[in-house]
């Protein structure tokens, strides 16, 4: 019996998820940055703009994501002729287990490299892009963790 | 990700159940197509509880339908 190579529903669904992460993260940055106010110093002005850069992000990430999924699993239907899984069985628990564990690790290390900032003396802006910057790389890593374990086997 | 040491019989035994198809095994034993994929890859060792479904979907012992280590049987 030969062998069928293909992409499984969940690996397409890590690639889309990773690309439109990527693709999100970077239209908002370039969306959002230039509307840093410049010239002022660690004012309630600056905290206003990085905790509605995070919380914008947020909300945006999440509702994009969720269009995007829905896009997908149509597309998915059609192009195959086959539904998407309906729920998360022990191998799709455990692959999200492991991706959940890398992400966390990722934020983390970023969070003690933004305090870390801190206690260097640097502003504040340099402290909310690494905790941002940590966050988008968290995300990523799940994504590239839930592809390679779907492609490699846990 | 080095292959999983617990090795199965997964596809043959489907086809000697009427042609089963993955999706009907998959329904039977409560699992998605792709978990069946990764098992018959050999990229997924399944839990016991999954492993004695397997087994009572094809009405065998569960060491007629994996195995551990080499397979040096072959059926």
């Amino acid at each position: 019996m030969k062998a069928v190579s293909y992409m499984t529903y969940q690996e397409k669904k890590s690639i889309v998820s990773l690309i439109s992460s990527i693709l999100i993260f970077a239209a908002y940055c370039l969306y959002k940055y230039p509307q840093y106010p410049e010239g002022v110093m660690e004012s309630k002005e600056i905290f206003h703009y990085w905790g509605s850069f995070v919380l914008v992000l947020t909300l945006v990430s999440i509702a994009a994501h969720i269009v995007i999924s829905i896009i997908f699993n149509i597309f998915f239907r059609m192009t195959t002729g086959e539904k998407e899984p309906s729920f998360a069985d022990e191998l799709d628990k455990l692959i999200d287990l492991k991706a959940f564990r890398n992400s966390f690790f990722v934020f983390i290390l970023g969070f003690l490299l933004a305090m870390g900032s801190l206690n260097f003396n640097q502003p504040s802006k340099v402290m909310f892009i690494i905790l941002i910057l940590s966050g988008f790389l968290s995300d990523v890593t799940g994504s590239l963790t839930r592809l390679y374990h779907y492609k490699k086997g846990v | 990700m080095s292959k999983s040491l617990v090795g199965n019989y997964i596809r043959k035994l489907r086809f000697d159940h009427n042609e089963m198809t993955q999706q009907q095994l998959a329904d039977k034993v409560g699992v998605t197509r792709q978990t069946i994929v990764a098992l018959e890859k050999g990229n997924y060792s399944p839990s016991l509880e999954l492993a004695f479904r397997i087994s009572h979907a094809f009405k065998l012992p569960l060491e007629e339908v994996f195995f551990y280590g080499e397979n040096s049987e072959e059926r």
